[in-house]
């Protein structure tokens, strides 16, 4: 019985271990160095190393704040409304057939990770497979979300650690074996934590072979228009599935490309093979929506609604998206050149090559132990840093801390 | 379409065979879950279903066998008021405040706290996944006060939740991994959403008598023996004040029984604090039943909600509280919730807690928050004043309507049936939930007459 100084109720609750990539920033926080640098979670950060909040996204913010006939009703179990259609726009195109025909169910969900757990939620009471493949890495939360949810999670051959490229042909066999109907999850661009994407004719590939299978794909979209610089083409891979008429869910995050980050703002998208189904389908989310928070929030979504339906706002943000795709780029550039003026041993080529906020840099985790210990840099345990948080500045800073990691450890 | 793609590679059978249980759909379950059959006809036991060969059919969708889900009875209801073009029609469905003008209402202080936000242009950073600390501070001491040595001992764990809902879903899901089996007590008649949170979370629950109908007041004895029956250590979900949907809420002493019982089989309190402020207009009053509980030494829980007493609905701000024996423990327990919250969305939204948190911890605004709190709560009250005197007005059946006086918060239950909620909302267009709960926050004193003639012909002329 519990009581000021007796017994509680919870004492065989042990304490859980931080987050591994969340507890990067918590310990990078914790940190009194005055030369440290974060390069774990996966949040832009400015040439000056802040936080970036969009133009566009101030603007929109200040014009929905002023307006006073706005009012804080809750919002209908699958969102503002407004909002599903644009980011269904958005990711499958404004011209969809898909769309047209009304095939398309779109619920507003927190984030990535939210639309990820409703589609899972979902996938486990209605979908007669229950087991995901999803790639060998991943983001270290996706095995969390799908297995809380009641699938069985198994994984694909996808990086090669020898070429840090794709293993193709494994990825092919693997998805050949699995068991007919099998969800797979498939990162629309810029791959978390490897950078590597398949190309355009491995996609079709991938396509024909899941396909033929009746796999089902599950779509993670996080970095559309952070990949290229263009939200049409990061899109390529989720419309070539969508146009050859079949099935799949997608999760869409708008945390990264609107740097919307806190406001927890995503979709997810069920495409189906007619309008009844999506229909009955979106009765179905709303279920699983009512039991987990009742209905999603407004002020993010409102934002980005505001930015997408406004054409002149759309515009300043492609242009707001590309300067942040771009910069990530030239730091691939810096970090590359910085090391071959070093001379580091290895072939670092893959920096630049690699798509998108993350480098699978190759360290392992004792090098990356290395240089946290000795240069106060914080970055997941398997080698990945985001790109997003350096800048000209600290550019040589890594590769300093690179180059001994390198040399010292094994 | 390309449904010319698919080629019948499949070893198995060419033709399309879906096992029984997807015709008329109810979905199945994984296999690898353990769910008893306390769940109802929501969900058939997973071992029995086997996997189709549907994968190679053409042009059918894979979820061709799922039914039409029906509409949320609760949130379904404003669809409906929606769709409804008669020019009488009321809704007093969703507790959502209402103005005398029937307008939805965006609070002064609020609106002052998202200028304040605007001007210091904050970033929209990542949240922790136990959300902003500055709201879960300022949170636990609106509920629990701010002198409470509970928080000076750092005993209570605070994680931001998604509005009520989301904070009872987190307290369910540490419930259903850390007390296996362990059962939720509801009272009898409750919020329609809580049997969905414990069902989806895979917590088993029972109900505890609550409502007496014969006498529209609580059924206390009734529910003492059930409390009393439950197997020892279960979780006993109360209603901190303006019990949902009745209004009915028990007395200080009745309080202090029923925590005398719960500490005697050891059960744990589970507090839905949704309506702190709303229900007598004092914020401290209303969180009088969850500091008795407390001031105790009991371990509990506290789910809080900040839709309606801060008008904050859509932003979905709350949080789940764990009041425990030590600090040691608050940090094991917290470290836990937070565990639960990363699968489900990685970290809270951080726009409603900031406004709390400027609100709250502001004494300005705080002072003037009450202020506000105090003219939503008098306004339902002079409400619920209007409609019982238009009511004894009417009825002459010496039918007694008092009992609109002595609830409490923003609902009452008017003992109306399903029939006669169908003819309020048929005949007269009055949109409330089948349960016979009636918003009063969606009432204003113009619409009190029509509404005692609404309730009075569906009382005494439809059975």
């Amino acid at each position: 019985m519990a009581s000021d100084h007796g017994d509680s109720v919870f004492a065989n609750v042990v304490r859980a271990p931080e987050d591994p990539i969340l507890g990067v920033t918590v310990a990078y926080n914790k940190d009194p160095s005055p030369k440290k640098l974060n390069l774990g979670v996966g949040a832009y950060r400015t040439e000056e190393g802040k936080p970036l909040v969009l133009n566009v996204v101030r603007r929109a913010e200040q014009m929905l704040v002023n307006d006073t006939s706005r009012v804080k009703e809750y919002l209908p179990i699958v969102g503002l409304a407004e909002f599903n259609k644009l980011s269904a726009k958005l990711i499958f195109g404004v011209d969809s057939p898909a769309i047209q025909e009304n095939r398309v169910t779109t619920v507003q969900c927190l984030s990535g990770t939210g639309s990820l757990r409703v589609g899972a939620e979902f996938l486990a009471r209605h979908y007669h497979e229950h087991t995901i493949y999803i790639p060998q890495p991943t983001w270290g939360n996706h095995p969390k979300v799908f297995t809380i949810a009641g699938l069985s999670v198994k994984t694909y051959r996808y990086y090669s650690p020898e070429t840090r490229g794709l293993d193709f042909q494994g990825l092919l066999d693997d998805l050949n074996a699995a068991p007919s109907g099998a969800i797979v999850l498939l990162h629309a661009c810029a791959h978390n934590p490897t950078g590597v994407d398949p190309t355009p004719e491995q996609w079709e590939q991938i396509r024909q072979l899941m396909r033929s299978k009746g796999l089902l794909p599950f779509f993670d979209s996080a970095y559309q228009g952070f990949a290229s610089g263009s939200l049409d083409e990061d899109a390529q891979s989720v419309r070539m599935f969508v146009s050859d008429g079949g099935e799949c869910l997608v999760a869409q995050s708008y945390a990264k490309n609107m740097g919307m980050y806190g406001e927890r703002v995503g979709a997810l998208s069920i495409v189906c093979k007619s309008a009844d189904v999506a229909v009955r389908v979106e009765s179905q989310l709303k279920l699983v929506i009512r039991s987990m928070y009742s209905n999603p929030p407004i002020h993010g979504a409102s934002i980005v609604a505001a930015i997408l339906k406004d054409s002149h706002m759309y515009h300043e943000w492609t242009v707001e998206l590309k300067a942040m795709a771009d910069r990530i780029i030239s730091m691939r550039q810096k970090l590359f050149d910085a090391l071959q003026a070093r001379g580091t041993p290895g072939d670092w080529s893959h920096i630049i090559k690699q798509i998108g906020m993350f480098t699978f840099t190759g360290l392992n985790a004792q090098q990356v132990a290395f240089m946290t210990k000795e240069y106060h840099i914080y970055m997941t345990s398997d080698g990945r840093i985001s790109m997003a948080g350096l800048s000209s500045q600290t550019v040589s800073l890594l590769a300093d801390a690179i180059h001994a990691a390198v040399s010292a450890v094994v | 379409m390309a449904s010319g793609m698919l080629s019948l590679t499949c070893p198995s059978s060419s033709s399309l065979s879906l096992p029984h249980q997807f015709k008329g759909g109810a979905a199945g379950k994984p296999k690898l879950l353990n769910q008893a059959s306390f769940f109802g006809k929501r969900f058939v036991n997973a071992k029995s279903f086997t996997r189709t060969t549907m994968a190679v059919a053409l042009n059918v969708s894979r979820f061709e066998s799922i039914t039409m889900a029906p509409p949320d009875p609760i949130l379904g209801v404003s669809e409906a008021f929606r769709a409804d073009t008669n020019e009488m029609k009321l809704n007093l469905g969703v507790g959502a405040y209402r103005t005398e003008d029937l307008q939805p209402y965006v609070l002064n202080v609020v609106k002052k706290a998202e200028k304040l936000m605007l001007e210091r242009g904050e970033n929209k950073e990542y949240l922790p996944i136990e959300g902003l600390a500055s709201f879960n501070k300022v949170t636990a001491e609106l509920l629990l006060g701010a002198d409470n040595p509970l928080i000076l001992q750092q005993r209570v764990a605070t994680v931001q939740g998604l509005s009520g809902t989301g904070s009872l879903r987190l307290a369910a899901a540490l419930i259903e991994r850390y007390f296996p089996g362990a059962k939720v007590l509801i009272s009898s008649p409750s919020w329609g959403n809580h049997k969905n949170i414990f069902n989806d979370a895979r917590v088993p629950w029972s109900e505890y008598r609550y409502y007496d109908p014969s006498t529209v007041g609580l059924d206390f004895d009734g529910m003492i023996a059930d409390i009393k029956a439950a197997p020892e250590g279960s979780f006993v979900l109360l209603h901190g004040c303006a019990h949902n949907p009745t209004g009915i809420d028990p007395t200080p002493e009745q309080w202090e029984i029923i925590a005398d019982v719960i500490q005697e089989k050891n059960h744990i309190p589970f507090f839905d604090v949704a309506y702190q402020g709303f229900a007598s207009g004092s914020l401290d009053v209303d969180a009088s039943s969850v500091r008795l509980f407390a001031a105790r030494g009991l371990e509990l829980l506290v789910a809080q909600s900040y839709s309606k007493n801060l008008g904050l609905y859509a932003e979905r701000i709350g949080a789940i509280n764990i009041v425990c024996s030590s600090a040691d423990a608050a940090t094991r327990v917290k470290s836990q919730i937070k565990r639960l919250a990363r699968p489900m969305y990685s970290n809270p939204p951080v726009h409603g807690a900031r406004i709390v948190a400027n609100v709250v911890g502001d004494p300005e605004l705080f002072n003037e928050w009450k202020e506000e709190m105090e003219v939503m709560a008098g306004r339902i009250k002079s409400v619920r004043q209007k409609l019982y005197d238009s009511l004894r007005a009417k009825d002459k059946s010496g039918k007694d309507w008092s009992f609109i006086l002595r609830q409490i918060g923003m609902f009452s239950f008017t003992g109306l049936n399903k029939a006669q909620s169908d003819n309020m909302t048929n005949k007269w267009h009055v949109y409330m939930t089948k349960d016979g709960r009636i918003s009063l926050a969606g009432l204003s004193s113009a619409k009190c007459e029509y509404l005692a003639d609404a309730i009075f012909d569906s009382y005494h002329n439809v059975s």
